[in-house]
Order: C-alpha cells, then sequence, then structure tokens
C-alpha cells in the first residue's frame, strides 16, 4: 500500500500536469478557396504558418467540407468567396465565412481567437499593401497591445497549473485515507475492542490521524520536489510559509475525512462521500474555471471550499513571493475552518460510538 | 458479586433485544448464557462491558456501575468480542505488546497469567494476526484480553467456528483461568458446552428462561425422553409426528428425541405402531437428558 501511496500521485502530477492545458494545437484547418488569386493563398499560407493550425485538405466546394466536419475529419472549415481580392482591392471590404466545430465548446473559443488574430494579422497587412501613398498621412494609427504577463512571464500554464494540482493531490490522499481509515476500525471490530479499553477518544483520535498529518508534508515535499526537477515551476516565496499553512489546511482535511467516518459504517460509503466533496472542492477551486466567472451564488459556495483557499495560497507563495501579511486572510479563514470541522468530528464521533 | 444485572432491558428501534433480565454472577464463577442467534446475548455483553446503554435497569460489573464509572469497568474488565478484531496487519507479538501499552502494562508484568495460552501461539509471534488459524486467532485474542489481568473476563461465543479439539483446549483454558479467580462470563449457542459451566442462563428472544447449574436444570426436565431410530429418519419423523400421544418429537444427532404426553407411556407400544407404518430396523432406547431436551422444551 505505502508504494502506492506516494506513485499513484506522482505520476498523477506528472501525466495531469502534462494534459491539463488550455492551449489548443494541432487544429484540423481546411478551406474552400473560391477566389484561387495571390491574396487567398497568402491568407491560406499564414494558416499553415501557424504552429497551431494543420492544413489537412483543400475542398472543391462547401458541401464536400461540410460533410468532412460531420465526420470529424475537420475543426475548421474557412471559405474564401469569389472576388475575395477584387472586392478587398476595390471596395476596400469583404467577408470570409468560417465554421468551427464546436462539439468542444471551449476548444471551439479558442480557436475563434486564433483564427480572429490570423484574419487581422493579415488584414494589417492588406491595408498596408492596398493604400496608396497619399492615404499614409490619414490612415489611422493602429493602436498595438503588448500584454505583459506578471508573475508568470511566458504565461506557461505549467507554471499555474502545477502548484494547483499539487494541492489537489494531497487533499485527496489525505481525505481519502483518513475518511477510511477510522470506518476500516469499525468493519474489522477492532473500534470496538478499542472502546473497551481505558484509551482516551482524544488519544484515540489524534493517534489515528497523525500519520496521516505527517503523510501530507512528505506528499506535498515530493510533490514541491517533482514541481521544481521536472517542471522548473518558480517558487520565488518561502518553503517554510507554504508548509506552515499546510499544517493548518491538513487539519481541516482530517477533521473532515473524521467527520465522514463517524457517518458511515462501510469503506464504501466513506469513498462515495469522499469522492463527492472531492470532485465539488476540485471544480469550484479556481483550479480550472475562475472563479470571478462562476455566478455569485456560486462564488459564495467557494467561501466554504478549504481547496480554494490551498490553491490560492500555494499560487501566491511560489509564484508571486507573497508573505505572511499577504496570505494571512486565507490563513485565518483555514484556521477557523480546522477548529469548526474538528469540533464536528469530535462532537460527533462521540455521538455515534 | 462480580457481575449483578437488575432488570435490564434494550431495544432497538422495534426490536426487543432485551427484555427485563436479571442475573447474578460471584466471584470466581464461570456462567454461561446459552441461547440460539439473535437470542440477545451480545447485546447484553455490550452493556456490560460500557459498550451500549440500556433503555432500562442498571448492572454493575466487579463493583462499579456500568454507566457511571464505565472508566473503571475498563480497566477492569477484557472484552472478547464473538468477531475476531485484533490487529490483522500486526504480528501476534505486535497485538499483544500494543493492548499491553494500552493498558498501561508490560507482557512480562502479566506473563504468568497467558503463559499457558501464548505459549502454543509463541512459535508463530512473527506472523501477522491475519494469517493465524482460527483457533490460534481465539488464543491470541484471550491472550489479549488477560494482558491487564482483568477481574472479569467476557467471552462473547469464543468456540463459535473453531474446530472441536481447539473447543475442548479453551474450555481447558478457561476452567484454569477460573482457579485464578477470574470471573467469567460466557456465552455459546452450543448447549454441550453449557455443562461444562457452574451456571448457566438459557436464554431466548431476549428473556431469561431458567437459570440454575447444568445438573439442576436438566434435574427440572418433567419428561423421559427416548432415542428412536430407523431406516428412514425422514419417515421416521413424520410418522412420530403423526402419533396421537406424542408430546415432542426433533432430531437430535442420529436419533429422534421422543417424549410422551402420558405418564405410564411403554416402548413397545409405540414400536408396534412404527411396525405398522412399515419402518425397518426400529431401535427405541431410555437416553439421559441433556440442555439441549431443556432448552427446547423451555423454548416451545
Amino acid at each position: 500500500m505505502l508504494p502506492i501511496i506516494f506513485v499513484l500521485p506522482i505520476l498523477q502530477l506528472v501525466i495531469l500536469s502534462n494534459a491539463a492545458t488550455f492551449e489548443i494545437k494541432n487544429i484540423k484547418f481546411s478551406y474552400v478557396d473560391h477566389d484561387k488569386t495571390s491574396f487567398s493563398r497568402a491568407l491560406i499560407e499564414k494558416f499553415d504558418a501557424s504552429t497551431y493550425f494543420n492544413v489537412v485538405a483543400e475542398f472543391p466546394s462547401k458541401k464536400e467540407a461540410n460533410a468532412a466536419m460531420a465526420k470529424g475529419k475537420v475543426d475548421v472549415i474557412l471559405e474564401i468567396p469569389r472576388y475575395f481580392e477584387r472586392d478587398l482591392l476595390k471596395q476596400k471590404n469583404t467577408a470570409i465565412s468560417v465554421a468551427i466545430n464546436a462539439i468542444d465548446g471551449a476548444a471551439a473559443g479558442v480557436e475563434n481567437v486564433y483564427i480572429n488574430q490570423i484574419v487581422q494579422d493579415f488584414n494589417k497587412k492588406a491595408k498596408v499593401a492596398l493604400s496608396s501613398p497619399s492615404d499614409t498621412v490619414n490612415a489611422p494609427k493602429d493602436i498595438v497591445t503588448i500584454p505583459s504577463f506578471w508573475y508568470n512571464k511566458t504565461l506557461n500554464y505549467k507554471t499555474f497549473m502545477v502548484p494547483g494540482i499539487l494541492v489537489l493531490l494531497v487533499t485527496m490522499i489525505t481525505l481519502f485515507l483518513s475518511g477510511m481509515n477510522i470506518v476500516r476500525e469499525k468493519e474489522i471490530g477492532t473500534l470496538e475492542q478499542m472502546n473497551v479499553t481505558p484509551i482516551k477518544k482524544y488519544q484515540f483520535i489524534i493517534g489515528k490521524l497523525f500519520p496521516f498529518w505527517i503523510l501530507g508534508f512528505v506528499l506535498l515535499t515530493v510533490g514541491l520536489t517533482i514541481a521544481k526537477v521536472i517542471f522548473d515551476v518558480p517558487i520565488i516565496g518561502s518553503l517554510g510559509l507554504i508548509y506552515f499553512y499546510t499544517a493548518f489546511y491538513l487539519l481541516v482535511v482530517l477533521g473532515m475525512g473524521l467527520f465522514i467516518s463517524n457517518f458511515t459504517d462501510t469503506q464504501q460509503q466513506a469513498m462515495f462521500i469522499s469522492w463527492f466533496f472531492v470532485v465539488i472542492f476540485i471544480l469550484m477551486s479556481g483550479l480550472f474555471t475562475p472563479i470571478e466567472s462562476m455566478p455569485m451564488w456560486a462564488q459564495y459556495i467557494t467561501e466554504f471550499n478549504p481547496v480554494k483557499y490551498f490553491v490560492q495560497v500555494t499560487r501566491m507563495v511560489m509564484l508571486k513571493g507573497a508573505h505572511f501579511n499577504d496570505i494571512l486572510p486565507q490563513l485565518t479563514k483555514t484556521i477557523i475552518y480546522a477548529i469548526i470541522m474538528n469540533g464536528l468530528a469530535v462532537w460527533s464521533y462521540q455521538k455515534t460510538t | 458479586m462480580s457481575i449483578s444485572v437488575q432488570h435490564i432491558s434494550k431495544s432497538f428501534k422495534k426490536v426487543t433485544a432485551v427484555n427485563d433480565v436479571s442475573f447474578e454472577l460471584k466471584e470466581g464463577e464461570l456462567f454461561g448464557l446459552i441461547g440460539p442467534d439473535g437470542a440477545g446475548k451480545t447485546t447484553i455483553f455490550r452493556i456490560l462491558t460500557t459498550l451500549l446503554f440500556a433503555d432500562k435497569g442498571t448492572a454493575t460489573v466487579a463493583g462499579f456501575d456500568v454507566i457511571g464509572d464505565y472508566k473503571e469497568i475498563r480497566n477492569n474488565v477484557g472484552y472478547m468480542p464473538g468477531k475476531f478484531s485484533l490487529y490483522q496487519d500486526l504480528t501476534v507479538e505486535e497485538n499483544l505488546d500494543f493492548f499491553a501499552t494500552i493498558f498501561g502494562t508490560t507482557i512480562e508484568e502479566n506473563y504468568e497469567l497467558i503463559k499457558d495460552i501464548y505459549v502454543q501461539i509463541e512459535p508463530f509471534k512473527k506472523r501477522r494476526a491475519g494469517a493465524l488459524s482460527g483457533g490460534m486467532k481465539q488464543k491470541l485474542a484471550l491472550s489479549c484480553a488477560l494482558i491487564h489481568k482483568p477481574k472479569v473476563l467476557f467471552l462473547d461465543e469464543p468456540t463459535t467456528g473453531v474446530d472441536p479439539v481447539s473447543r475442548k483446549e479453551f474450555w481447558e483454558m478457561l476452567k484454569r483461568l477460573q482457579q485464578k479467580g477470574i470471573t467469567i462470563l460466557v456465552s455459546t449457542p452450543y448447549m454441550d458446552e453449557a455443562e461444562l459451566c457452574d451456571r448457566i442462563a438459557l436464554i431466548q428472544h431476549g428473556k431469561i428462561l431458567q437459570i440454575d447449574t447444568p445438573q439442576e436444570i436438566i434435574k427440572h426436565y418433567p419428561k423421559k425422553i427416548y432415542d428412536v431410530k430407523a431406516d428412514n429418519m425422514y419417515r421416521l419423523l413424520e410418522s412420530l409426528k403423526s402419533f396421537e400421544h406424542h408430546y415432542s418429537v426433533y432430531p437430535f444427532g442420529e436419533f429422534v428425541h421422543y417424549t410422551d404426553k402420558r405418564e405410564d407411556f411403554n416402548p413397545q407400544e409405540l414400536q408396534q405402531y412404527l411396525a405398522t407404518k412399515n419402518h425397518q430396523n426400529i431401535k427405541i432406547e431410555i437416553t439421559k437428558t441433556t440442555i439441549e431436551d431443556t432448552f427446547m422444551e423451555l423454548a416451545k
């Protein structure tokens, strides 16, 4: 069991961190060129040159292109109308049609942005080519935005996904193991045997949970090492602060595990309830979807999500170099959470046994 | 009094598990709770070992109240539940060491008490408890229950699922422990074990039917019992049940135990009756009454 506890999270961290990306590459791009001029070819070349698009096919008509889309062979169809070049030269205005496979809505949105960028870039170049020297004086200056991504200069998604996934793994393993552990004692009857001994409740509970508290730290250490060695995630802030925060955070998770085990009789039940909470915690942690884009009521719910605070703290400390005072709000909420959760757990432990 | 139970009742939702039960154990007594599965034996054990509160009634163990002085009781009793409930992934030695530590003692301190039992499993002390055979598990569980030198020992169906040889050994061990002054309350569904106890309580549906020494209980049986045997057991049962003077008929090992309603019953008459029913090799003999017969009679 012990090797599994460590090997699985490491595998998950390595695999998930590579897989959980919002970048979309290798988009299957196809086009229908009714114009066949140097302009239309230039536009298509721009797509071809992009690393995001693979030009997989040219179709003689829209009908065939649509059939290919239906079969899933292409993701994007660009249709260039007849007289594309002529219209552009004469009227300085034309339209092209783009069809995107939106089976995966999130991917379609990203693809749309990519396509727009390429078309706009083409527009600009075309404008320069088309404008006569006399126009240049009056031509409006394009406003160019140069984004600067703070704390993650290259917008490397691994930099912000790895700390988040690390947090999830620490949470999941400690919650599952602690939740199932006391239930297991119930199942095999040792809990009853322990209850007829003079051992005190608090001694028993601490004895049961302390190993998982330590285990949480070990997992965190292993995860941080992988983050640094394999993914080269910057660790700007103090590691001590992360460990300090984790000490309290693990208390929340362990209290929750104990609470669950008090209300369940078998490991299956405990597993089922733990999963229920873990899934909610993960999806509402702000790891995969920003909390700011959730509806108001959902944002209120995330206040009760300890994973959210842990994700925030690790990202703040690792990427931004946040200090103790910066994470104080999260730390305070976590400590309150830990007190309530463990209070409930100990109270219900006395009630049910 | 080592254990005193006064008018204890306990219900689980609509099921009454224990109904107004009272009994007392003298110091150093080996007392048996005899009854079928679901009679309420385990519930009585759980109440006396402070794991469960009774709805009504009071009980004391080793002079301590089961509710008020539960902490004292936990220091002074050994409990061996019906289900093997030691840590399966600890070795024999580790289990024993663990329970000794919890009770604030060491194996060496009370080794004398468990020596007889422990020497039998000592060759396997490095083996995990989960890998032991049924009989060895029982011995380990008993060792763990004795490690803190309890005044009272509770054994809930200790021999269920244990082979006959180990069962016999187990009862011999109990007799030896009794001589060391430990009060033992043991429950069992096996009627033959009842005769090894000093006194027994026959229990069914949460009610005590009778409390006495096994000899007295047998003496109180009102009828003479006959062993009846023939070639076809099933047909024999049917025939006996349709005999107009039968009082009770039930299978007992290779025989059928038969009692008659009449005081002046003549076995010869039954022999003739069975012969008319075409039974072969009919044997009818008077037999000794056992606890099981008594129980069946009381449980009617």
